[in-house]
């Protein structure tokens, strides 16, 4: 759809994230930061901007800024400065937002998506850390607005890329991983429902070979459903204003979710001059190389490495190997269940029958109602032949709704899997010896008639035979 | 007898139980009365002094005193945020605004024992060298001309600090440096006031004014007592991140007055033909002071002083511009109604900041405006990093460099000129050593024609703060300076 949309057109896409740091305290305050305490719950001296208090930077949150660039492959700058934006809102207590501008503490790096033409390569531009504002609320009273300073002063990380992407899906897939990265570091939480990561996107459309076109930037979108729709409708918009001899004003423009359209919000001519200079309260952010050092050593596995170990390790395919490294849920989920089971088998059952449990259930797989264990133990009983496959899903749905475990649901429900030769035996004797007519035909050429004989042997079993051995007893007796 | 009380004095009087805290507190307290017409006070804590004074006595008595100068009380510029005591920055927008904790300082005096007489005057957020700015009214200076009875002005931005200690309503003060604001009213009042280090003293809970340059320091009558109180408030503090971790010296146990093979410079700069020749007399008489006390006079340069006004009335305003910028009636303060958050915003601003302050937000978001930054801002901030090689290099000759304090003494409150920047010459001879950040030390030198005081400055290295009380306690000594106004507001 889009790509016929826009066909004869080129699109331009950069993305900025702003990504909240996992921190137990504020960026320059000791404030606690938990999501949805009570309103001004969580307020510091420091973050109510009272006359003559000093911000003091946290060391944990330099360090979770400077993981977060090792994992976007990215340089550290030993010297990095802090600054003030300077404007005026009620949900600003200082009148400035403490961020970096000239030198943020990480400079050019790139990540690595997959798209339908295999992997491109996104450019990162830098990483910078700032405040958070407060939270205006204008619906609690009819005339007044009131403020809640709990998230005021909390780190977040803007992390700005190139250009670099040129549809909606590259878009996607970028905030994806990066918001994957960052939770294999444990820099981020990426909850984007609770706003703890949310894009800023840029739009522009030109024709092949021409300029860049002007470029619109759409605010805070905070779900990947509204990152692709959002460009979509940009994309579009542009193309048309363009199409129609008008042209395109740079623009800051606000995405309604309910209707799907962007806004404007402000043009460039009412952009703030935000003023920024150092803030003289803070001494440049210097780091040595050895504190550099044990960061980068302390870094986990990520998905581009894991990806690949995955893949020489247990043979998966690289489709499966990148549904699974996603995320790190995933994939730690995965790897404790396929440890000294069939690779091929549990990625089935992780990313196919799971997974659309979870999706029907609308569930993280944080919150899966099936704990690895218990999948490893379902997977375990398919795999000694106990139940089959589709007894198994049977299974799987009823541990989802009663908490059980496979065993004992297999037990309840004498699911458990014929397997014994000699009883499978007698089954297939009973069939042959039941249907002399069909054997006879069989025998003079009618190999169709071998399905019926594995049907009736599986009906006389009620279904618990296993098939394959079924299928071969039949085969052997019927070949004698 | 009054007239030589200084901390040193009083710890003996109070340990030699000649008199209590309380008798102390109340006698200052009573001159604060009687001096009401100086306006040096914009708040007096009288009840919680004199239950800190007996608290102070109690402690004598059973022997668990916090500091040789516990029971002392002082005076407290009202820039420091004080718990449960009214903090306004001499401004309206802070009129009602009565902090719930306590600065790094007040907290370090409260800690050796020293007792809050309350708040002291200023220009209103430390912007100004008259004192006029503050909404509470001109602080009047205690000396007046042997020629004229007008009014003079204390100087500022500390000029209550400095009129208080020269008045005797209080012992010694604090006060905030950022220009001059400290330097210069002592200068005018016949006092000590020391700029310490940039980062030797904490800024926590200091009304900020120009970040980078502010620091406070104390007000006294002697330099023994800068040194005393300098002890009590300085040193390192995890909550202000420019709060140097250099090490705090004993600076007035390691007092003395040793300058042998000491070299003073002269900076040629600092001269001029406008300087009252009193002034320069002064100047002359000094140096020659300290060549025959063992000292050598070099002469030096230090080329960028004269560009070192123009980039400080960049650089403060800027920060100030922005530090400023949390008053604007949301959460605290002065909070006058509009028709929306902007009409608020402009309502309550307008009325809450007087003139000089209004010229200073305006001229700081100027220069930081997008377009004017690198002419403006950075360029200033090239000529601080000049003036502080100035320095650099002139202390790689001298040990201290010896200057005027001001390029006058005291002017009449009803002379001070109506051109802001001829007000801001004042400050001429103390700015660059807060763009340089370096401790610097006013002390007065001798009378001029009119008996008005006039001080003369000091200047070393960063944290040589030793050596600095070092040379100011030779002159000191050597000169024994014991002019006082006559108090004519005693009727």
């Amino acid at each position: 759809m889009v790509a016929q949309m826009i066909e004869g057109w080129n699109l331009v896409i950069g993305i900025e994230i702003h990504a909240q740091v996992n921190s137990k305290s504020k960026l320059f305050s000791s404030s606690p930061t938990d999501f949805g305490s009570k309103p001004n719950s969580q307020v510091s001296l420091i973050d109510a901007a009272m006359p003559g208090m000093l911000p003091v930077i946290n060391k944990f949150c330099i360090e979770q800024a400077i993981k977060s660039g090792i994992g976007l492959n990215a340089k550290i700058n030993k010297k990095s400065i802090f600054d003030r934006k300077n404007y005026f809102y009620q949900d600003l207590p200082q009148g400035y937002q403490i961020s970096q501008y000239k030198d943020p503490i990480v400079g050019e790096g790139f990540v690595e998506i997959e798209t339908e033409n295999g992997q491109k390569k996104i450019g990162v531009e830098r990483l910078h850390l700032e405040q958070d504002a407060g939270k205006s609320l204008h619906d609690q009273d009819p005339n007044l607005t009131f403020v809640d300073l709990n998230r005021s002063g909390i780190a977040l990380m803007e992390i700005v890329s190139k250009p670099d992407m040129n549809s909606p899906e590259e878009a996607v897939e970028y905030v994806r991983k990066v918001r994957s990265i960052l939770r294999y570091l444990g820099t981020c939480d990426g909850n984007m429902e609770q706003g703890s990561l949310r894009a800023d996107v840029n739009v522009s459309v030109n024709k092949p070979g021409n300029e860049l076109g002007t470029r619109c930037e759409i605010k805070n979108l905070n779900s990947f459903k509204f990152i692709h729709a959002a460009i979509v409708y940009e994309a579009k918009r542009q193309i048309k204003l363009i199409e129609q001899g008008d042209s395109v004003n740079q623009e800051t423009r606000l995405f309604n979710t309910q209707s799907g359209e962007t806004r404007s919000m402000r043009s460039k001519e009412d952009a703030h001059d935000y003023r920024y200079f150092p803030d003289p309260d803070l001494l440049p952010l210097t780091l040595d190389d050895d504190w550099i050092k044990g960061l980068q050593d302390s870094i986990p596995e990520l998905p581009d490495q894991i990806k690949e170990r995955l893949i020489n390790e247990y043979s998966l395919s690289s489709y499966d190997a990148n549904i699974i490294v996603s995320d790190k849920a995933i994939s730690r989920y995965f790897e404790d269940v396929v440890k000294n089971r069939n690779p091929k088998l549990v990625t089935t059952w992780v990313t196919g029958e799971l997974f659309s449990i979870l999706n029907k259930k609308n569930l993280i797989i944080e919150n899966s109602p099936i704990t690895s264990k218990q999948l490893g133990e379902l997977v375990d009983n398919i795999e000694n032949g106990k139940i089959s496959n589709r007894q198994a899903k049977e299974v799987l749905e009823e541990m989802c709704e009663s908490g059980k475990g496979a065993l004992e649901i297999i037990d309840e429900k004498g699911l458990s899997q014929i397997s014994d030769k000699n009883e499978i035996e007698s089954l297939v004797d009973n069939v042959l010896n039941s249907n002399p007519e069909n054997v006879k035909k069989y025998k003079n050429g009618k190999d169709k008639l071998f399905g019926f004989f594995v049907g009736e042997a599986m009906k006389l079993s009620k279904g618990k035979a296993n098939p394959k051995i079924v299928n071969d007893l039949i085969k052997k007796k019927l070949s004698q | 007898m009054k007239d030589s009380y200084t901390l040193k004095s009083l710890a003996v009087l109070l340990e030699n139980n000649k008199i209590s805290s309380k008798e102390l507190t109340s006698e200052y307290l009573k001159n604060i009365e009687n001096g009401k017409e100086l306006n040096c006070y914009n708040t007096i804590s009288q009840e919680k002094a004199l239950i800190d004074a007996e608290k102070s006595d109690e402690r004598r008595k059973s022997q668990n005193l916090r500091s040789k100068y516990d029971g002392i009380p002082i005076g407290i510029k009202d820039l420091f945020c004080t718990k449960g005591v009214t903090t306004t920055a001499s401004s309206k927008i802070l009129s009602n605004f009565v902090p719930n904790y306590e600065s790094t300082v007040t907290q370090n005096c409260d800690d050796a024992g020293l007792i809050s007489l309350g708040k002291l005057n200023c220009d209103e957020f430390a912007m100004g060298s008259t004192n006029k700015t503050s909404f509470f009214g001109s602080v009047k200076n205690p000396w007046k001309s042997v020629n004229s009875d007008n009014e003079l002005v204390p100087g500022g931005s500390s000029g209550g600090s400095a009129a208080a200690v020269s008045g005797d309503l209080c012992v010694a003060s604090l006060g905030t440096d950022t220009g001059g604001s400290i330097r210069q009213p002592a200068s005018f009042t016949g006092t000590v006031g020391l700029k310490p280090s940039y980062g030797r003293v904490s800024r926590w809970g200091i009304v900020a004014f120009a970040s980078s340059l502010d620091q406070a320091g104390p007000i006294t009558k002697t330099v023994e007592d800068a040194a005393i109180l300098l002890d009590i408030i300085s040193g390192h503090d995890e909550k202000d991140s420019t709060s140097s971790v250099n090490p705090k010296e004993n600076y007035y146990e390691n007092l003395n007055s040793d300058i042998k093979g000491m070299k003073i410079g002269i900076p040629k700069e600092f001269r001029s033909d406008k300087l009252p020749a009193s002034t320069q007399k002064s100047w002359d008489e000094c140096a020659n002071l300290l060549k025959n006390n063992g000292a050598e006079i070099v002469d030096i340069s230090l080329p960028h002083t004269m560009s070192a006004l123009p980039a400080y009335y960049i650089i403060a305003p800027a920060e100030a511009s922005s530090n400023l910028a949390r008053y604007d009636g949301v959460r605290y303060g002065l909070r006058v109604k509009g028709n929306d958050l902007i009409d608020m915003y402009e309502k309550t601003r307008s009325e809450g900041f007087g003139d000089e302050v209004k010229r200073r937000i305006l001229i700081g978001t100027y220069v930081l405006s997008s377009g004017y930054y690198d002419a403006y801002y950075i360029k200033a901030q090239k000529i601080r990093s000049l003036i502080k090689s100035d320095y650099v290099e002139a202390f790689k000759k001298v040990d201290a460099i010896l200057t005027p304090s001001t390029p006058s003494t005291a002017f009449e409150i009803a002379n001070e000129p109506s051109d802001p920047v001829q007000n801001y010459l004042n400050d001429i001879f103390t700015v660059p050593v807060n763009l340089a950040g370096l401790p610097g030390i006013s002390i007065p030198f001798a009378n001029d024609e009119n008996n008005l005081p006039i001080g003369l400055q000091l200047i070393t290295n960063s944290f040589e703060e030793q050596k600095l009380l070092n040379v100011a306690r030779n002159i000191e000594e050597t000169i024994n300076y014991s002019e006082t106004p006559t108090k004519w507001w005693l009727k």
